[in-house]
Protein backbone atom coordinates (compact mmCIF):
# COMPACT_ATOMS: atom_id res chain seq x y z
CA UNK A 1 0.00 0.00 0.00
CA UNK A 2 1.35 3.46 -0.86
CA UNK A 3 2.24 5.89 1.92
CA UNK A 4 0.10 8.52 0.29
CA UNK A 5 -2.76 8.17 -2.18
CA UNK A 6 -4.52 11.15 -3.72
CA UNK A 7 -7.63 10.51 -5.74
CA UNK A 8 -9.33 13.12 -7.85
CA UNK A 9 -8.43 15.88 -5.45
CA UNK A 10 -9.85 19.38 -5.92
CA UNK A 11 -8.13 22.17 -4.01
CA UNK A 12 -8.91 25.84 -3.63
CA UNK A 13 -9.52 28.87 -1.46
CA UNK A 14 -12.92 30.17 -0.39
CA UNK A 15 -14.86 28.32 -3.04
CA UNK A 16 -12.46 29.15 -5.86
CA UNK A 17 -10.87 26.12 -7.44
CA UNK A 18 -7.10 26.22 -7.90
CA UNK A 19 -6.42 22.63 -8.94
CA UNK A 20 -8.81 19.86 -9.81
CA UNK A 21 -8.60 16.23 -10.84
CA UNK A 22 -5.36 15.65 -8.98
CA UNK A 23 -4.44 11.95 -8.63
CA UNK A 24 -1.10 10.53 -7.63
CA UNK A 25 0.52 8.04 -5.28
CA UNK A 26 3.69 8.12 -3.23
CA UNK A 27 5.43 4.91 -2.21
CA UNK A 28 8.05 4.42 0.46
CA UNK A 29 11.44 5.65 -0.68
CA UNK A 30 10.08 7.77 -3.54
CA UNK A 31 11.50 11.20 -4.30
CA UNK A 32 8.58 13.20 -5.66
CA UNK A 33 9.04 16.71 -6.97
CA UNK A 34 5.96 18.88 -7.33
CA UNK A 35 6.66 21.54 -9.93
CA UNK A 36 4.49 24.24 -11.42
CA UNK A 37 4.15 27.97 -11.74
CA UNK A 38 3.34 30.42 -8.95
CA UNK A 39 -0.29 30.14 -7.95
CA UNK A 40 -0.67 26.69 -9.48
CA UNK A 41 -1.60 25.25 -6.09
CA UNK A 42 1.66 23.65 -5.00
CA UNK A 43 1.62 25.09 -1.50
CA UNK A 44 -2.11 24.43 -1.16
CA UNK A 45 -1.46 20.80 -2.04
CA UNK A 46 1.25 20.55 0.57
CA UNK A 47 -0.96 22.10 3.23
CA UNK A 48 -3.66 19.61 2.31
CA UNK A 49 -1.28 16.69 2.70
CA UNK A 50 -0.40 18.06 6.15
CA UNK A 51 -4.10 18.39 7.01
CA UNK A 52 -3.70 22.12 7.55
CA UNK A 53 -6.40 22.52 4.90
CA UNK A 54 -9.27 20.32 3.83
CA UNK A 55 -9.68 19.47 0.14
CA UNK A 56 -12.80 20.76 -1.64
CA UNK A 57 -13.44 17.29 -2.94
CA UNK A 58 -11.61 14.04 -3.55
CA UNK A 59 -9.67 11.79 -1.24
CA UNK A 60 -6.29 11.81 0.39
CA UNK A 61 -5.36 8.59 2.17
CA UNK A 62 -2.31 7.95 4.30
CA UNK A 63 -1.21 4.33 4.52
CA UNK A 64 1.68 1.91 4.86
CA UNK A 65 1.92 2.34 8.63
CA UNK A 66 2.30 6.11 8.33
CA UNK A 67 0.34 8.27 10.75
CA UNK A 68 -0.51 11.93 10.28
CA UNK A 69 1.86 12.97 13.07
CA UNK A 70 4.81 11.32 11.42
CA UNK A 71 5.06 13.63 8.46
CA UNK A 72 8.14 15.80 8.76
CA UNK A 73 7.67 19.25 7.32
CA UNK A 74 10.14 21.87 6.18
CA UNK A 75 8.08 25.02 5.79
CA UNK A 76 9.13 28.23 4.15
CA UNK A 77 10.54 30.69 6.63
CA UNK A 78 8.08 33.01 8.28
CA UNK A 79 8.48 36.65 9.26
CA UNK A 80 8.20 35.75 12.92
CA UNK A 81 11.32 33.60 12.74
CA UNK A 82 13.51 36.43 11.46
CA UNK A 83 13.96 37.99 14.90
CA UNK A 84 13.04 35.03 17.06
CA UNK A 85 15.46 34.47 19.91
CA UNK A 86 15.97 30.73 19.93
CA UNK A 87 19.03 28.54 20.05
CA UNK A 88 19.53 25.92 17.36
CA UNK A 89 19.11 23.19 19.95
CA UNK A 90 15.76 24.57 21.09
CA UNK A 91 14.46 24.66 17.54
CA UNK A 92 15.61 21.15 16.68
CA UNK A 93 14.21 19.71 19.89
CA UNK A 94 10.80 21.18 19.18
CA UNK A 95 10.52 18.59 16.41
CA UNK A 96 10.25 15.91 19.10
CA UNK A 97 7.10 17.44 20.51
CA UNK A 98 4.78 15.04 18.70
CA UNK A 99 6.26 12.19 20.71
CA UNK A 100 5.65 13.90 24.03
CA UNK A 101 1.87 13.85 24.15
CA UNK A 102 0.88 15.45 27.42
CA UNK A 103 4.31 15.02 28.99
CA UNK A 104 5.57 18.56 29.61
CA UNK A 105 9.29 17.94 29.10
CA UNK A 106 11.55 16.10 26.67
CA UNK A 107 12.88 12.69 27.61
CA UNK A 108 16.55 11.75 27.47
CA UNK A 109 15.98 9.72 24.31
CA UNK A 110 14.34 12.68 22.59
CA UNK A 111 17.17 15.02 23.54
CA UNK A 112 19.64 12.46 22.22
CA UNK A 113 17.69 12.20 18.98
CA UNK A 114 17.94 15.96 18.54
CA UNK A 115 21.72 15.76 19.05
CA UNK A 116 21.98 12.86 16.57
CA UNK A 117 20.04 14.71 13.92
CA UNK A 118 22.15 17.83 14.35
CA UNK A 119 25.22 15.63 13.95
CA UNK A 120 23.76 14.02 10.85
CA UNK A 121 23.15 17.38 9.18
CA UNK A 122 26.48 18.83 10.18
CA UNK A 123 25.18 21.50 12.53
CA UNK A 124 26.26 19.95 15.84
CA UNK A 125 28.78 22.75 16.35
CA UNK A 126 26.05 25.35 15.95
CA UNK A 127 23.82 23.87 18.68
CA UNK A 128 24.25 26.76 21.09
CA UNK A 129 24.10 29.50 18.47
CA UNK A 130 21.16 31.78 17.91
CA UNK A 131 18.93 30.67 15.05
CA UNK A 132 18.39 34.14 13.59
CA UNK A 133 22.13 34.78 13.28
CA UNK A 134 22.78 31.80 11.01
CA UNK A 135 23.11 31.90 7.25
CA UNK A 136 20.15 30.88 5.10
CA UNK A 137 21.66 27.47 4.36
CA UNK A 138 22.38 26.80 8.01
CA UNK A 139 18.86 27.82 8.98
CA UNK A 140 17.42 25.37 6.47
CA UNK A 141 19.58 22.61 7.95
CA UNK A 142 18.27 23.44 11.40
CA UNK A 143 14.67 23.21 10.20
CA UNK A 144 15.51 19.99 8.38
CA UNK A 145 16.97 18.54 11.57
CA UNK A 146 13.77 19.53 13.35
CA UNK A 147 11.70 17.80 10.67
CA UNK A 148 13.84 14.68 11.07
CA UNK A 149 13.04 14.67 14.77
CA UNK A 150 9.37 14.53 13.87
CA UNK A 151 9.66 11.71 11.35
CA UNK A 152 11.70 8.75 10.23
CA UNK A 153 9.60 8.03 7.19
CA UNK A 154 8.53 10.97 5.08
CA UNK A 155 9.62 14.56 4.59
CA UNK A 156 7.66 17.35 2.95
CA UNK A 157 9.86 20.18 1.76
CA UNK A 158 8.43 23.51 0.67
CA UNK A 159 10.99 25.11 -1.65
CA UNK A 160 13.96 24.15 0.49
CA UNK A 161 16.47 26.09 -1.58
CA UNK A 162 14.53 29.36 -1.84
CA UNK A 163 16.89 32.23 -1.17
CA UNK A 164 20.04 30.10 -0.91
CA UNK A 165 23.21 30.84 -2.83
CA UNK A 166 24.41 28.29 -5.42
CA UNK A 167 26.81 26.54 -3.07
CA UNK A 168 24.27 26.22 -0.28
CA UNK A 169 21.69 25.10 -2.83
CA UNK A 170 23.94 22.29 -4.08
CA UNK A 171 24.71 21.22 -0.52
CA UNK A 172 21.02 21.22 0.36
CA UNK A 173 20.14 19.04 -2.65
CA UNK A 174 22.94 16.63 -1.80
CA UNK A 175 21.72 16.42 1.78
CA UNK A 176 18.15 15.71 0.71
CA UNK A 177 19.41 13.06 -1.69
CA UNK A 178 21.37 11.45 1.12
CA UNK A 179 18.28 11.34 3.32
CA UNK A 180 16.31 9.83 0.47
CA UNK A 181 19.00 7.17 -0.04
CA UNK A 182 18.70 6.27 3.64
CA UNK A 183 15.08 5.32 3.01
CA UNK A 184 13.13 8.48 3.80
CA UNK A 185 10.40 9.37 1.34
CA UNK A 186 10.77 12.90 -0.02
CA UNK A 187 8.03 15.15 -1.35
CA UNK A 188 9.46 18.46 -2.48
CA UNK A 189 7.92 21.59 -3.92
CA UNK A 190 10.32 23.22 -6.31
CA UNK A 191 10.66 25.95 -8.89
CA UNK A 192 13.86 24.42 -10.06
CA UNK A 193 12.88 21.98 -12.81
CA UNK A 194 16.46 21.10 -13.74
CA UNK A 195 17.34 20.04 -10.21
CA UNK A 196 14.00 18.27 -9.89
CA UNK A 197 14.70 16.23 -12.98
CA UNK A 198 18.20 15.51 -11.75
CA UNK A 199 17.29 14.20 -8.30
CA UNK A 200 13.66 13.10 -8.28
CA UNK A 201 12.29 9.66 -9.01
CA UNK A 202 8.81 10.99 -9.74
CA UNK A 203 7.47 14.30 -10.99
CA UNK A 204 4.10 15.89 -10.43
CA UNK A 205 3.62 18.90 -12.67
CA UNK A 206 0.55 20.94 -11.83
CA UNK A 207 -0.84 24.08 -13.37
CA UNK A 208 -4.02 25.47 -14.78
CA UNK A 209 -7.18 23.57 -14.06
CA UNK A 210 -5.80 20.08 -14.48
CA UNK A 211 -2.56 18.39 -13.57
CA UNK A 212 -0.28 18.41 -16.55
CA UNK A 213 1.66 15.36 -15.58
CA UNK A 214 2.30 12.69 -12.98
CA UNK A 215 4.77 9.83 -13.45
CA UNK A 216 8.36 8.80 -13.17
CA UNK A 217 11.18 11.07 -14.18
CA UNK A 218 11.89 9.13 -17.37
CA UNK A 219 8.26 9.40 -18.42
CA UNK A 220 8.27 13.10 -17.63
CA UNK A 221 11.19 13.80 -19.91
CA UNK A 222 9.26 12.14 -22.75
CA UNK A 223 5.98 13.95 -22.00
CA UNK A 224 4.70 17.16 -23.57
CA UNK A 225 5.04 19.14 -20.34
CA UNK A 226 8.49 17.72 -19.74
CA UNK A 227 9.66 18.52 -23.25
CA UNK A 228 8.49 22.10 -22.93
CA UNK A 229 9.64 22.88 -19.40
CA UNK A 230 12.68 20.68 -18.89
CA UNK A 231 13.77 21.40 -22.45
CA UNK A 232 13.36 25.10 -21.88
CA UNK A 233 15.36 24.84 -18.71
CA UNK A 234 18.04 22.93 -20.56
CA UNK A 235 18.51 25.77 -23.00
CA UNK A 236 19.01 28.23 -20.22
CA UNK A 237 21.56 26.04 -18.49
CA UNK B 1 21.41 56.28 52.71
CA UNK B 2 20.76 55.11 56.25
CA UNK B 3 17.91 57.57 56.46
CA UNK B 4 16.45 56.08 53.31
CA UNK B 5 16.70 52.56 54.66
CA UNK B 6 15.06 53.62 57.89
CA UNK B 7 12.30 55.28 55.92
CA UNK B 8 11.72 52.13 53.89
CA UNK B 9 11.80 49.98 57.02
CA UNK B 10 9.16 52.22 58.53
CA UNK B 11 6.98 51.91 55.44
CA UNK B 12 7.32 48.15 55.45
CA UNK B 13 5.63 48.00 58.80
CA UNK B 14 2.37 48.88 57.07
CA UNK B 15 0.61 45.85 55.64
CA UNK B 16 -0.63 47.77 52.60
CA UNK B 17 2.94 48.44 51.51
CA UNK B 18 3.81 44.77 51.82
CA UNK B 19 0.67 43.81 49.89
CA UNK B 20 1.53 46.27 47.16
CA UNK B 21 5.03 44.85 46.78
CA UNK B 22 3.78 41.25 46.69
CA UNK B 23 1.04 41.91 44.14
CA UNK B 24 3.29 44.13 42.05
CA UNK B 25 5.98 41.48 41.82
CA UNK B 26 3.51 38.71 40.98
CA UNK B 27 1.91 40.71 38.19
CA UNK B 28 5.26 41.77 36.79
CA UNK B 29 6.35 38.13 36.75
CA UNK B 30 3.25 36.85 34.97
CA UNK B 31 3.06 39.60 32.38
CA UNK B 32 6.73 39.25 31.46
CA UNK B 33 6.40 35.48 31.00
CA UNK B 34 3.67 35.94 28.45
CA UNK B 35 5.18 39.07 27.00
CA UNK B 36 7.80 37.05 25.17
CA UNK B 37 5.21 35.02 23.30
CA UNK B 38 3.03 38.03 22.59
CA UNK B 39 5.82 40.19 21.24
CA UNK B 40 7.12 37.38 19.05
CA UNK B 41 3.67 36.59 17.73
CA UNK B 42 3.27 40.25 16.81
CA UNK B 43 0.60 40.76 19.41
CA UNK B 44 2.42 43.45 21.39
CA UNK B 45 -0.63 45.61 21.40
CA UNK B 46 -3.05 43.01 22.65
CA UNK B 47 -2.28 44.16 26.18
CA UNK B 48 -3.42 47.61 25.27
CA UNK B 49 -6.52 46.42 23.46
CA UNK B 50 -7.61 44.04 26.18
CA UNK B 51 -7.01 46.52 28.95
CA UNK B 52 -9.33 48.94 27.21
CA UNK B 53 -11.91 46.19 26.99
CA UNK B 54 -11.46 45.63 30.70
CA UNK B 55 -11.88 49.36 31.19
CA UNK B 56 -15.17 49.29 29.27
CA UNK B 57 -16.36 46.33 31.31
CA UNK B 58 -15.41 48.12 34.51
CA UNK B 59 -17.44 51.12 33.43
CA UNK B 60 -20.45 48.92 32.88
CA UNK B 61 -19.89 47.23 36.21
CA UNK B 62 -19.66 50.61 37.94
CA UNK B 63 -22.91 51.76 36.38
CA UNK B 64 -24.64 48.52 37.34
CA UNK B 65 -23.36 49.10 40.87
CA UNK B 66 -21.79 45.67 41.12
CA UNK B 67 -20.00 45.23 44.40
CA UNK B 68 -17.29 43.09 42.84
CA UNK B 69 -16.66 44.01 39.22
CA UNK B 70 -14.13 41.20 38.85
CA UNK B 71 -16.78 38.69 37.85
CA UNK B 72 -17.99 40.82 34.97
CA UNK B 73 -14.64 42.18 33.84
CA UNK B 74 -12.80 38.86 33.67
CA UNK B 75 -15.25 36.91 31.46
CA UNK B 76 -15.67 39.83 29.06
CA UNK B 77 -11.90 40.23 28.72
CA UNK B 78 -11.39 36.51 28.26
CA UNK B 79 -13.94 36.41 25.46
CA UNK B 80 -12.31 39.33 23.69
CA UNK B 81 -8.86 37.79 24.07
CA UNK B 82 -10.06 34.56 22.50
CA UNK B 83 -11.67 36.45 19.63
CA UNK B 84 -8.55 38.52 19.02
CA UNK B 85 -6.10 35.62 19.01
CA UNK B 86 -8.45 33.66 16.80
CA UNK B 87 -8.26 36.33 14.13
CA UNK B 88 -4.69 35.28 13.44
CA UNK B 89 -5.28 33.58 10.12
CA UNK B 90 -8.55 33.44 8.29
CA UNK B 91 -10.49 36.58 8.92
CA UNK B 92 -11.39 39.62 6.93
CA UNK B 93 -10.06 41.97 9.62
CA UNK B 94 -6.41 41.27 10.39
CA UNK B 95 -4.87 41.00 13.84
CA UNK B 96 -3.56 44.52 14.33
CA UNK B 97 -6.66 46.17 12.89
CA UNK B 98 -8.93 43.99 15.02
CA UNK B 99 -7.00 44.93 18.15
CA UNK B 100 -7.11 48.62 17.29
CA UNK B 101 -10.84 48.42 16.63
CA UNK B 102 -11.72 46.65 19.85
CA UNK B 103 -9.32 48.79 21.84
CA UNK B 104 -10.62 52.16 20.69
CA UNK B 105 -14.22 50.98 20.62
CA UNK B 106 -14.20 49.66 24.17
CA UNK B 107 -12.47 52.78 25.45
CA UNK B 108 -15.00 55.08 23.83
CA UNK B 109 -18.04 53.10 24.93
CA UNK B 110 -16.66 52.77 28.44
CA UNK B 111 -16.12 56.51 28.76
CA UNK B 112 -19.51 57.21 27.22
CA UNK B 113 -21.27 54.95 29.70
CA UNK B 114 -19.47 56.44 32.66
CA UNK B 115 -20.37 59.93 31.51
CA UNK B 116 -24.01 59.14 30.90
CA UNK B 117 -24.82 57.08 33.93
CA UNK B 118 -22.21 57.64 36.57
CA UNK B 119 -23.38 58.80 39.97
CA UNK B 120 -19.91 59.87 41.00
CA UNK B 121 -19.15 63.57 41.15
CA UNK B 122 -15.55 63.14 40.05
CA UNK B 123 -15.80 61.49 36.64
CA UNK B 124 -12.47 62.67 35.33
CA UNK B 125 -10.77 61.46 38.46
CA UNK B 126 -12.40 58.04 38.18
CA UNK B 127 -11.47 57.62 34.54
CA UNK B 128 -7.94 58.80 35.12
CA UNK B 129 -7.55 56.33 37.96
CA UNK B 130 -8.74 53.41 35.85
CA UNK B 131 -6.55 54.34 32.92
CA UNK B 132 -3.34 55.25 34.66
CA UNK B 133 -3.60 53.12 37.75
CA UNK B 134 -4.56 54.84 40.92
CA UNK B 135 -3.34 54.38 44.40
CA UNK B 136 -5.58 51.32 44.39
CA UNK B 137 -2.56 49.08 44.68
CA UNK B 138 -1.99 50.71 48.03
CA UNK B 139 -5.52 49.93 49.16
CA UNK B 140 -5.49 46.20 48.43
CA UNK B 141 -7.24 43.93 50.86
CA UNK B 142 -5.99 40.57 52.06
CA UNK B 143 -8.58 38.81 49.88
CA UNK B 144 -7.36 40.56 46.76
CA UNK B 145 -3.78 39.68 47.54
CA UNK B 146 -4.78 36.02 47.97
CA UNK B 147 -6.75 36.04 44.73
CA UNK B 148 -3.81 37.54 42.90
CA UNK B 149 -1.40 35.01 44.41
CA UNK B 150 -3.58 32.06 43.40
CA UNK B 151 -3.99 33.38 39.86
CA UNK B 152 -0.28 33.99 39.51
CA UNK B 153 0.58 30.51 40.68
CA UNK B 154 -1.89 29.14 38.13
CA UNK B 155 -0.40 31.23 35.34
CA UNK B 156 3.16 30.23 36.14
CA UNK B 157 2.18 26.57 36.49
CA UNK B 158 0.39 26.50 33.14
CA UNK B 159 3.30 28.27 31.54
CA UNK B 160 5.86 25.80 32.89
CA UNK B 161 3.70 22.80 32.01
CA UNK B 162 3.24 23.93 28.42
CA UNK B 163 6.57 25.67 27.99
CA UNK B 164 7.80 23.54 25.09
CA UNK B 165 4.44 23.59 23.37
CA UNK B 166 4.21 27.35 23.69
CA UNK B 167 7.68 27.61 22.18
CA UNK B 168 6.75 25.38 19.24
CA UNK B 169 3.47 27.13 18.57
CA UNK B 170 5.11 30.54 18.75
CA UNK B 171 8.07 29.66 16.59
CA UNK B 172 6.22 27.86 13.83
CA UNK B 173 2.50 27.29 14.10
CA UNK B 174 2.23 25.41 10.80
CA UNK B 175 4.93 22.92 11.68
CA UNK B 176 3.48 22.38 15.13
CA UNK B 177 0.01 21.76 13.73
CA UNK B 178 1.30 19.52 10.96
CA UNK B 179 3.14 17.30 13.41
CA UNK B 180 0.15 16.93 15.66
CA UNK B 181 0.42 19.69 18.26
CA UNK B 182 -2.96 21.26 18.77
CA UNK B 183 -1.95 24.85 18.10
CA UNK B 184 -5.49 26.15 18.47
CA UNK B 185 -5.81 24.72 21.95
CA UNK B 186 -2.60 26.37 23.04
CA UNK B 187 -3.60 29.66 21.48
CA UNK B 188 -6.81 29.44 23.47
CA UNK B 189 -4.93 28.72 26.69
CA UNK B 190 -2.64 31.67 25.98
CA UNK B 191 -5.62 33.95 25.34
CA UNK B 192 -7.25 33.02 28.63
CA UNK B 193 -4.05 33.50 30.61
CA UNK B 194 -3.42 36.87 28.99
CA UNK B 195 -6.91 38.05 29.87
CA UNK B 196 -6.47 36.96 33.48
CA UNK B 197 -3.16 38.77 33.76
CA UNK B 198 -4.55 41.96 32.28
CA UNK B 199 -7.49 42.06 34.60
CA UNK B 200 -5.12 41.52 37.51
CA UNK B 201 -2.64 44.07 36.24
CA UNK B 202 -5.25 46.80 35.91
CA UNK B 203 -5.14 47.12 39.69
CA UNK B 204 -1.47 47.84 39.54
CA UNK B 205 -0.69 50.08 36.63
CA UNK B 206 -4.07 50.85 35.11
CA UNK B 207 -5.11 49.92 31.63
CA UNK B 208 -2.92 52.29 29.62
CA UNK B 209 0.33 51.09 31.05
CA UNK B 210 -0.23 47.35 30.93
CA UNK B 211 1.36 47.12 27.52
CA UNK B 212 4.55 48.44 29.05
CA UNK B 213 4.66 45.58 31.54
CA UNK B 214 4.18 43.10 28.73
CA UNK B 215 6.59 44.60 26.21
CA UNK B 216 9.51 46.24 28.00
CA UNK B 217 11.00 43.27 29.88
CA UNK B 218 10.79 41.12 26.75
CA UNK B 219 12.38 43.65 24.44
CA UNK B 220 15.09 44.36 27.00
CA UNK B 221 15.91 40.66 27.30
CA UNK B 222 15.89 40.21 23.53
CA UNK B 223 18.59 42.89 23.19
CA UNK B 224 21.07 40.71 25.01
CA UNK B 225 20.02 37.06 25.06
CA UNK B 226 19.73 34.69 22.15
CA UNK B 227 17.90 31.61 23.28
CA UNK B 228 14.23 31.37 24.14
CA UNK B 229 14.87 30.11 27.65
CA UNK B 230 17.41 32.82 28.46
CA UNK B 231 15.08 35.51 27.14
CA UNK B 232 12.18 34.24 29.24
CA UNK B 233 14.28 33.94 32.38
CA UNK B 234 15.87 37.33 31.90
CA UNK B 235 12.63 39.10 31.17
CA UNK B 236 10.96 37.52 34.20
CA UNK B 237 13.79 38.47 36.54
CA UNK B 238 14.21 41.91 35.00
CA UNK B 239 10.52 42.61 35.21
CA UNK B 240 10.34 41.63 38.87
CA UNK B 241 13.34 43.80 39.73
CA UNK B 242 11.94 46.78 37.83
CA UNK B 243 8.53 46.42 39.45
CA UNK B 244 9.99 46.17 42.94
CA UNK B 245 12.25 49.15 42.34
CA UNK B 246 9.42 51.14 40.82
CA UNK B 247 7.11 50.54 43.77
CA UNK B 248 9.83 51.39 46.30
CA UNK B 249 10.69 54.60 44.49
CA UNK B 250 7.06 55.59 44.20
CA UNK B 251 6.53 55.04 47.92
CA UNK B 252 9.59 57.01 48.92
CA UNK B 253 9.22 59.78 46.35
CA UNK B 254 5.43 59.89 46.39
CA UNK B 255 5.13 59.41 42.61
CA UNK B 256 2.28 57.50 40.89
CA UNK B 257 2.99 53.78 41.11
CA UNK B 258 2.20 52.73 37.54
CA UNK B 259 4.15 55.39 35.73
CA UNK B 260 7.11 54.98 38.06
CA UNK B 261 7.32 51.26 37.28
CA UNK B 262 7.18 51.97 33.56
CA UNK B 263 9.85 54.64 33.92
CA UNK B 264 12.10 52.10 35.62
CA UNK B 265 11.32 49.64 32.80
CA UNK B 266 12.40 52.23 30.26
CA UNK B 267 15.69 52.77 32.07
CA UNK B 268 16.14 48.99 32.12
CA UNK B 269 15.54 48.83 28.39
CA UNK B 270 18.14 51.53 27.79
CA UNK B 271 20.67 49.63 29.89
CA UNK B 272 20.04 46.35 28.10
CA UNK B 273 20.25 48.04 24.71
CA UNK B 274 23.62 49.42 25.69
CA UNK B 275 24.85 46.01 26.85
CA UNK B 276 23.51 44.40 23.68
CA UNK B 277 25.24 47.01 21.55
CA UNK B 278 28.56 46.59 23.34
CA UNK B 279 28.56 42.79 23.28
CA UNK B 280 27.60 42.60 19.63
CA UNK B 281 30.86 44.27 18.66
CA UNK B 282 32.81 41.30 20.02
Amino acid sequence: MPQLTCQNLTLGYEGKTVVSGLSFIVNEGDYLCIVGENGSGKSTLMKTILKLKTPMSGQLVIGDGLTQNEIGYLPQQTVVQKDFPASVREVVRSGCLNRCGLRPFYSKAEKQMAEDNMEKLGIALLAGRCYRELSGGQQQRVLLARALCATRKILLLDEPVAGLDPKATAEMYALIKKLNDSGITIIMISHDIIASVKYASHILHIGGQSPLFFGTKAEYLESDAGLIYAGLGGDQA
Amino acid sequence: MIGLMAKLARYFQYPFVRYAIIVGILIALCSSLLGVTLVLKRFSFIGDGLSHVAFGAMAVAAVLNLTNDFFLVLPVTVICAVLLLRTGQNTKIKGDAAIAMISVGALAIGYLIINLFSTSSNITGDVCATLFGSTSILTLTMTEVRLCAVMSVLVVAVFLLFYHKIFAVTFDEDFATATGTKANTYNLILAVIIAVIIVLAMNLVGSLLISALVIFPTLSAMRVFKSFRAVILCSAIGSVICAALGILISIVAGTPVGSTIVAVDIVGFALFSLVGFLTRRY
